[in-house]
């Protein structure tokens, strides 16, 4: 007899298992896994360096507990709905303190509900957390279809505006009649989205990546022709460089293509996620170097998150968001959606891929009303500095409280 | 005084994969994790699961590996250390003495696998006076060449090491041809021009001129442009937004990232390999005019895999740096020197029209189109190809010294 689910909302319980049969084949794999030669250069110019690679293995399969993934996603309540559907899987934790502003806050690749664990206790309970009683939020952290839980599209179509769509539908199943908005990375493109939608109830956003880049700017940045300041020159070039590091091409052209070798192999899974960036690959390589880790980026914490993608096998459907996300980029360049409207907040962290001009902000979201830049922090900044994050959100919606 | 000593002994090889190494290879492609099915009904997304389910399943099972092995074993082979480097080779000469040495290069994710059926319709052929005596090598880091510990094995240095294979072979004048990265290898030949070296010939031509390069990617003005050229140039453009993209950026910029799910998956490399055009084209016999069995795909994808050269043969691309093979200012064919013969085959996706060719070459003596062949033309069409490669030597026989 199921009585745990709500049957008006469809929304039901949800708990992690992952049995015994699933880690035990992860260790032998990992095991048995066949190494390239080492890179030609020393440094990271070529790729993941092997040194670092192979002690991350060896630290996944002599001193990680693989049990710690389970337990840590379990202590916190979750739950499953299905939306448009697609079950959609999130973390949902209610602030004690009355009136607290409900805030939704998405993820992106290769990052996964793991980036946002460290800030639910600043978020929700700011009182034991250096905030104040008003600062509190109820908090939201979807899994993206096709990541983690949440089970994978078998169809085309679910690009930034669907996810955003089912978003605002999850907002309202669970109530909020007046929330936020927040995400980086490709999460910043799901509250984009939302925020063109601009769904009843939505009433701010906030975005520590600047997905929405002015397309004059972009088209400007590959032809060398117009005059920019030396500060855009140096954020185009930054800019640039991210495409030409090849997974953004690779996944938004071929995903199935690379996704064959993200499933079978989990430490090519592995190489792949860490090779994501140059800051956030030097401070993760330290971390299992003998460096110590930079705040939350800690092996275990990286390992939960490179666990969870290959537990749930989804090396190729959370690389599909990229082609979703190319599809779509094709189409609005000819039918651009509207405006973002609402209020806007925007945190720079000086380790992202590119720090955003505030004018490039601005030219993206008129009503842009809170710019920062933050002290520390990189591409993952709500998973690297915690609170510094936590201390964001706070300041940029203040003001709709 | 000491001599440093620089071996230039030649040695017989023959290729003897360890049992075990076949073994592991059919348990872990018995063992694939798959993923779920691509969301599309086609091969936009990438190489179609069902696809690669069957071919896997093949190579699992009834696949042999010894008999490739044989195949190649039944050709002289030989190993040779230039430049710090073992170079292996296939060296099968022409009973015609007088045969014309040639040197042919393979590409990625191609191989010597390419090149095995041109090689007797080369050496042998109809007409004793076209014979060539034909060295085939390993580029390095394939296949059972070594793989390089150190960057600088760019095309460049490739290029002298042929030349040094061909002199140590007692070849004093002889021609060289390639495809793919055998054709970067090549115009690197053709451009340093050794003495010797008589003249070379490709089938992937750099003949995109500046003008139609820079207004392919947006940089500069569309030039005035004939009818076929204005539809090779919308051909560039196509292939540009195919999605046969992405390999090329990932390998130029990131060898080592890639090179670990491809050396640890066979499942994966095949998928990765079928990322290239000329590779997701094949039908496997579906076609009854298209020759090329499973067989054929894993002798090639099995040699990647059994040396475990899939993240060393990638790093060619890092050292080329990202430079279009197609484009004549990169590949610099202008500085050519010696003659030069191009063959379009009509099956590539990249098919350049002759007006562009002649620009590009200022030594250009023989170019021709012909309708069948695709971007692996010695693989798919052996007999066309030798006979493109015999016509366009045949000027350069006359006044050999040899």
């Amino acid at each position: 007899m199921s009585t745990t689910t709500d049957i008006a909302t469809g929304i039901r319980p949800f708990t992690v298992e992952i049995s015994d049969e699933q880690i035990d084949n992860l260790r032998r794999r990992i095991e048995a896994t066949r190494w390239p030669t080492p890179e030609l250069v020393d440094d990271g110019s070529q790729g993941v360096q092997i040194a670092f690679l192979q002690e991350l293995a060896r630290y996944w399969l002599e001193d990680y507990d693989f049990g710690r993934l389970e337990s840590r996603l379990n202590e916190l309540p979750q739950f499953m709905t299905e939306i448009d559907g697609i079950g959609v899987h999130f973390i949902h934790v209610r602030s004690q303190h009355e009136g607290a502003l409900p805030l939704i806050i998405t993820h992106g690749w290769p990052g996964s509900i793991i980036e946002m664990l460290e800030l639910i206790g600043p978020l929700t309970d700011p009182t034991s957390h250096g905030g104040e009683a008003e600062d509190a939020f109820d908090l939201v952290i979807p899994s993206i279809p096709g990541y983690g839980f949440s089970t994978q599209p078998a169809e085309t179509g679910w690009n930034s505006a669907r996810v955003a769509a089912a978003w605002a539908e999850l907002m309202s199943r669970l109530g909020y009649t007046r929330y936020v908005a927040q995400g980086g990375d490709q999460g910043a493109g799901v509250t984009d989205a939302m925020g063109r939608i601009a769904p009843d109830g939505l009433i701010g956003l906030h975005f520590n990546f600047l997905d929405a880049i002015p397309k004059e700017l972009l088209t400007a940045g590959f032809t060398p022709r117009i005059v920019f300041s030396h500060e855009e020159r140096e954020q185009l070039g930054k800019v640039i460089s991210v495409f030409m590091r090849g997974y953004i091409s690779e996944m938004g052209e071929h995903p199935q293509s690379i996704g064959y070798s993200l499933m079978d192999s989990p430490v090519g899974l592995a190489a792949w996620m860490l090779d994501h960036d140059a800051d956030s690959y030097a401070k993760i390589s330290r971390a299992f170097l003998g460096g110590g880790p930079s705040g939350g980026l800690t092996r275990d914490a990286v390992l939960d998150n490179i666990t969870l993608y290959w537990i749930t096998g989804t090396g190729a459907s959370t690389s599909r968001l990229y082609w979703e996300t190319n599809k779509a980029a094709a189409a609005s360049f000819k039918d651009p959606p509207p405006h973002v409207k609402l209020p806007v907040g925007f945190t720079v962290f000086p380790d992202e891929l590119f720090q955003a001009p505030r004018h490039w902000v601005k030219h993206s979201y008129h009503h842009l009303e809170y710019f920062n830049e933050a002290a520390r922090g990189g591409h993952f900044a709500a998973w690297e500095e915690p609170e510094i994050f936590a201390e964001e959100m706070r300041a940029a919606f203040k003001s709709l409280r | 005084m000491s001599v440093v000593e620089v071996s230039t002994e030649i040695r017989p090889f023959h290729a003897e994969i360890p049992q075990e190494e076949v073994d592991d290879l059919r348990r872990r492609l018995a063992s694939t994790r798959w993923p779920d099915k691509e969301t599309v009904g086609d091969g936009s997304q990438g190489v179609p699961l069902a696809k690669l389910q069957e071919l896997v399943e093949y190579w699992a099972t009834d696949y042999d590996w010894r008999r490739a092995e044989a195949e190649l074993n039944a050709l002289p082979q030989f190993i040779t250390e230039i430049d710090g480097l073992d170079i292996h080779f296939i060296h099968v000469r022409s009973q015609r003495e007088d045969a014309m040495p040639l040197i042919i290069t393979h590409g990625w994710p191609g191989s010597i696998f390419e090149l095995l059926k041109a090689i007797e319709p080369l050496t042998d052929p109809p007409d004793g006076a076209d014979a060539f005596h034909v060295v085939i090598p390993s580029l390095p880091g394939y296949g059972f060449s070594g793989r390089p510990e150190a960057p600088g094995w760019n095309p460049d240095r490739i290029a002298r090491a042929w030349d040094e294979l061909m002199k140590r072979l007692g070849y004093d004048e002889y021609v060289a041809q390639g495809g793919d990265w055998g054709a970067v290898v090549t115009e690197a030949m053709g451009r340093q021009a050794p003495s010797g070296l008589l003249g070379i010939h490709v089938n992937l031509p750099a003949s995109v001129p500046p003008d139609v390069e820079a207004a392919s990617n947006g940089t500069g003005p569309v030039p005035e442009m004939t009818e076929e050229e204005r539809a090779a140039f919308d051909g560039l453009i196509a292939s540009r937004k195919s999605g046969f993209f992405g390999y090329f950026i990932a390998l130029t910029s990131r060898p080592q990232a890639v090179g670990y799910g491809v050396t640890d998956s066979p499942a994966g490399l095949a998928a990765f390999f079928f990322w290239h055009p000329g590779f997701a084209a094949w039908s496997f016999g579906r076609d009854p005019d298209d020759p090329k069995s499973k067989d054929d795909v894993l002798d090639d994808i099995s040699l990647y895999w059994l040396t475990n050269t899939a993240a060393s043969s990638g790093r060619l691309y890092w050292e080329h740096g990202g430079a279009f093979p197609t484009s004549a200012a990169a590949m610099k064919v202008a500085e050519i020197t010696v003659p030069v013969g191009v063959t379009v085959f009509g099956e590539d996706g990249f098919r350049p029209p002759e007006s562009w060719t002649r620009r590009a070459y200022p030594t250009l003596i023989y170019v021709n189109k012909v309708d069948r062949g695709g971007h692996f033309a010695a693989w798919e069409q052996p007999q066309l190809f030798s006979e493109e490669v015999r016509a366009a030597f045949k000027p350069l026989r006359e006044g050999r010294t040899a």
